[in-house]
């Protein structure tokens, strides 16, 4: 395998280079999925039959941690990037891994948010409203679940063979990933919980 | 037992127990037949595991025309069924069941894994690269449409095809009105397959962006390479607006959520529109790369260049955007104002125009061309007026305040059917009568092969076009029978027969393939045709390694330049080769994905829950995996150019 030691790891080989332009496809895809949840949304988001509106049931507190975990897992994995540029192999497994508990963290407060909903009465099921509402934090959830998954994988490849052109290459493929649930979530943010409180 | 209910048949009839019973008997005449001839291992380790773009191609291909014959039983069913006023052959609810699966099953498992079939094997070679950017993407992608496509297959003999049409319109497709299963089938089925196909689009971008040969810069690629970028683009895009449109139609019948209800604020209406947002575009991912298939054909068997090239390209990229902009057309009569149907009519017609320049960019390249009469030239040219007819009918449907006069009614059927056969059918046959010496090293035979064209092209004009008469008569589509008073009983009769006209020409077809495969010679070279792009500068059949060493090239007919202008392909000197290796776990990861649906339409969460697992383990397994391909030396090489008979490339 041809290594390019001009470019960064996750660049250096030919496979990597296709693998990273092959993701960015990929999240192409991706925002047309979170797009047609989002045009979805706003067509229900009136649409409340005799459930709650969004008004009546978004809690600001929940919202706002999950929101300030999530930038800072953002920020936190963007250092860990930063530090296998460097190769500084142990500061960047360290920072992946607060990126993973962040991320932890996050989805905790996303279960006790769902659960809010459940008992407020609103349930996949009450009206086309809930039932987007869910569907869309739901896919954005499932993301992360997968993305803790996938980033747990990585720590364990890293711990085992070390910053090799591959693993630097699905790191960094990672850390795509997760800016963009991170970008997904500022727009959730803004148009749902924000929107749905004015 | 009681758990076992849930697989009876929801209506059945003796036709379908019947099927049943062949469907069992062919599945183990094919174990033993594989057995006997001790064929497993060559099974297992040639194909199934194969990561190969080329014999991926071929697969995709042979599964095409699999469910070609399957669709096109059912077409069968639909004409004989409406032959005569009355007629009492299927009841209301199988004939519901029978245009459905008609429908789903010749677009998404005929149409389109034939034209990625085609670019699965045509595509690397058009731009001199040794497979895609992904193999082992593509392999997945290929179960994964395989096993969605068994799926939907098995529907109709364990728990009920889906019957809501194949645009699956809610509330027809709710529990409520269609309480069997099949709707159910409807979703995993595509939405497995089309989980795939995404995967396909992303994998061909790549490949086409950054695998070309040296030289070939983007406005210097052939014509069809530039139509499968696009029609890519068209799938990342498209697709998935489908998953969640399917996803939320999933959560509709086995969740109970009110997306599409009329209670509780469902709005049915947003699966018409969810599904056209990924619907339309979906015709033109079917037609554009049968442009691109034109484009060649008509561009080699002229013997010029492909008049227009620029035009040709920019006319593609411009159908890709107005794809998104037309969805509404759809329904235009299910109650927009008048202003919304305007502005949608308006994108609708606008679309005539690069295909108007289309048309007359391949009638430009006829004009004073050396033309050879082949089969796939033939088809080229029948496509060139049919094609035009089912457009403009296209543009009298796409004026709104007319609109009201044909939805829903024969018409549309006859337009339709009118742009995708003579477009997509007649393209992908011409492609694959073209390629076929590409894939397999000797020629299908002309003279059958021009027996089973006009057959084709007969039964189609004879099949369809009565159709536009019964249609503005106000026949309406989808009706199981109508009274002899309608008068429309003569015309119907006449589409059976040009269906039966049309049945004969597949038949020969097939057996064209046999007749060639025992007698037509093997010593064909490897430029039968005369042809002008790159894919026909290496062998037939094509090396592992598709080419010895890597072209440089300097315009969009690459093998034209190196015959008639001395230009140097091949002008160094052999290097070892890197391939990847081949693997099992795609096709275990689409019969996971096969469990995984087929659990979830009976909702039996044991099986999905496992499955789902195994799934995940084989994600788990790659990641962990270090595999680093194999090489091939400069002596395999060598002996194997040498074995082809051509050292010098």
């Amino acid at each position: 395998m041809k290594i390019d030691h001009s470019q960064p790891l996750e660049y250096s080989t030919e496979q990597n280079r296709l693998n990273i332009l092959g993701f960015w496809i990929f999240l192409g895809a991706e925002i047309m999925l979170f797009a047609t949840l989002f045009t979805s949304y706003f067509v229900y988001e009136d649409r409340i039959g005799s459930g709650p509106s969004g008004a009546d049931i978004f809690e600001i507190t929940p919202v706002l941690i999950e929101t300030i975990i999530l930038l800072t897992s953002s920020f936190t994995i963007g250092l860990a990037v930063h530090a296998m540029r460097i190769n500084r192999t142990k500061a960047m497994t360290v920072f992946l891994g607060i990126t993973l508990l962040l991320g932890a963290a996050f989805l905790a407060t996303e279960i006790y948010e769902f659960n809010h909903y459940y008992h407020v009465g609103a349930t996949l099921q009450t009206s086309g409203f809930t039932g987007i509402l869910l569907t869309t934090l739901g896919t954005h959830g499932a993301h992360v679940t997968l993305g803790l998954f996938w980033g747990t994988m990585i720590l364990m490849q890293i711990k085992k063979r070390g910053l090799t052109p591959q693993i630097a290459n699905k790191s960094f493929i990672f850390s795509l990933y997760w800016h963009f649930l991170d970008v997904v979530w500022i727009f959730i943010f803004s148009f749902i919980y924000l929107k749905g409180m004015m | 037992m009681e758990f076992f209910e849930r697989f009876a048949i929801y209506h059945p009839s003796p036709l379908i127990y019947a099927s049943m019973v062949a469907i069992g008997l062919v599945s183990i005449a094919i174990v033993v037949g594989i057995t006997y001839f001790k064929k497993w291992g060559y099974l297992w380790n040639e194909w199934l595991t194969t990561v190969d773009h080329k014999k991926i191609g071929i697969m995709y291909i042979i599964s095409a025309l699999l469910m070609l014959f399957r669709g096109g039983a059912d077409a069968i069913m639909m004409r004989l069924q409406t032959a005569v006023p009355d007629n009492s052959f299927l009841d209301a609810q199988h004939y519901n069941e029978v245009f459905t699966t008609h429908g789903v099953v010749m677009i998404m498992f005929m149409a389109m894994p034939f034209i990625i079939g085609l670019m699965n094997f045509i595509v690397p070679l058009q731009i001199g690269a040794r497979d895609v950017a992904f193999p082992r993407l593509n392999a997945i992608s290929f179960w994964l449409f395989f096993f969605g496509a068994m799926l939907f297959n098995v529907s109709f003999v364990i728990g009920g095809s889906p019957d809501a049409g194949w645009t699956n319109y809610y509330p027809l497709a709710s529990n409520e009105f269609s309480p069997s299963v099949g709707v159910n089938y409807y979703n995993w089925a595509l939405q497995i397959s089309g989980i795939g196909t995404l995967m396909t689009g992303i994998n061909f971008i790549a490949t086409i962006l950054k695998m070309r040969a040296p030289g070939m810069k983007l406005m210097k690629m052939p014509m069809f390479t530039w139509a499968s970028l696009l029609t890519n683009v068209i799938i990342v895009f498209a697709f998935p607006v489908l998953t969640i449109a399917l996803l939320m139609g999933t959560f509709d019948r086995q969740f109970g959520t009110n997306f599409f209800t009329s209670m509780n604020g469902g709005m049915d209406m947003m699966w018409a529109n969810l599904f056209w947002i990924w619907g339309h575009p979906e015709v033109y991912i079917l037609i554009l790369p049968a442009f691109g298939i034109y484009s060649e054909i008509i561009s080699t068997f002229s013997e010029r260049n492909l008049y227009g090239y620029k035009s040709m390209v920019w006319s593609m990229v411009l159908i890709s955007l107005f794809s998104f902009t037309v969805w509404l057309h759809h329904f235009f009569t299910m109650g927009q104002n008048a202003f919304t149907n305007s502005i949608f009519s308006i994108t609708t017609i606008a679309i005539a125009i690069p295909t108007g320049i289309k048309i007359f960019n391949w009638l430009l390249t006829m004009w004073k061309g050396k033309i050879r009469f082949t089969v796939p030239m033939l088809y080229s040219i029948a496509f060139i007026p049919l094609f035009t007819i089912g457009g403009a009918t296209g543009v009298m449907l796409g004026i709104a305040s007319a609109d009201y006069q044909y939805h829903n009614t024969m018409f549309l059927v006859a337009h339709f059917h009118n742009v995708i056969i003579p477009g997509v059918v007649f393209a992908v046959l011409a492609g694959f009568t073209y390629w076929w010496p590409k894939m397999f090293g000797f020629m299908l035979n002309e003279k059958i092969g021009k027996w089973a064209f006009w057959f084709l092209t007969i039964g189609f004009c004879l099949a369809f076009f009565p159709m536009y008469v019964t249609g503005l008569d106000g026949q309406a589509r989808r009706m199981y029978t109508y009274s002899e008073a309608t008068g429309f009983g003569p015309l119907n009769m006449l589409s059976f027969f040009g269906a039966g006209l049309m049945a004969i020409a597949f038949a020969l077809i097939v057996y064209n393939v046999y007749y060639s495969f025992r007698h037509s010679p093997r010593n064909v070279g490897d430029d039968p045709w005369n042809a002008r792009s790159l894919e026909w500068a290496t062998h037939n059949p094509v090396p592992e390694y598709n080419f010895a060493v890597t072209p440089e090239v300097k315009s969009s007919q690459a093998f034209w330049d190196q015959k008639k202008h001395g230009h140097k392909l091949f002008d160094k000197e052999y290097e070892e080769i890197h391939m990847p290796n081949k693997s099992g776990v795609p096709f275990i990861m689409g019969v996971l994905f096969s469990i995984f649906g087929f659990s979830f339409i009976f909702a039996i969460w044991i099986g999905v829950i496992l499955s789902a697992i195994g799934i995940f383990a084989c994600m788990i397994h790659r990641t962990f995996e270090q595999v680093h391909g194999f090489h091939i030396s400069v002596k395999e090489i060598k002996e194997t150019e040498e074995k082809f008979g051509g050292a010098d490339k």
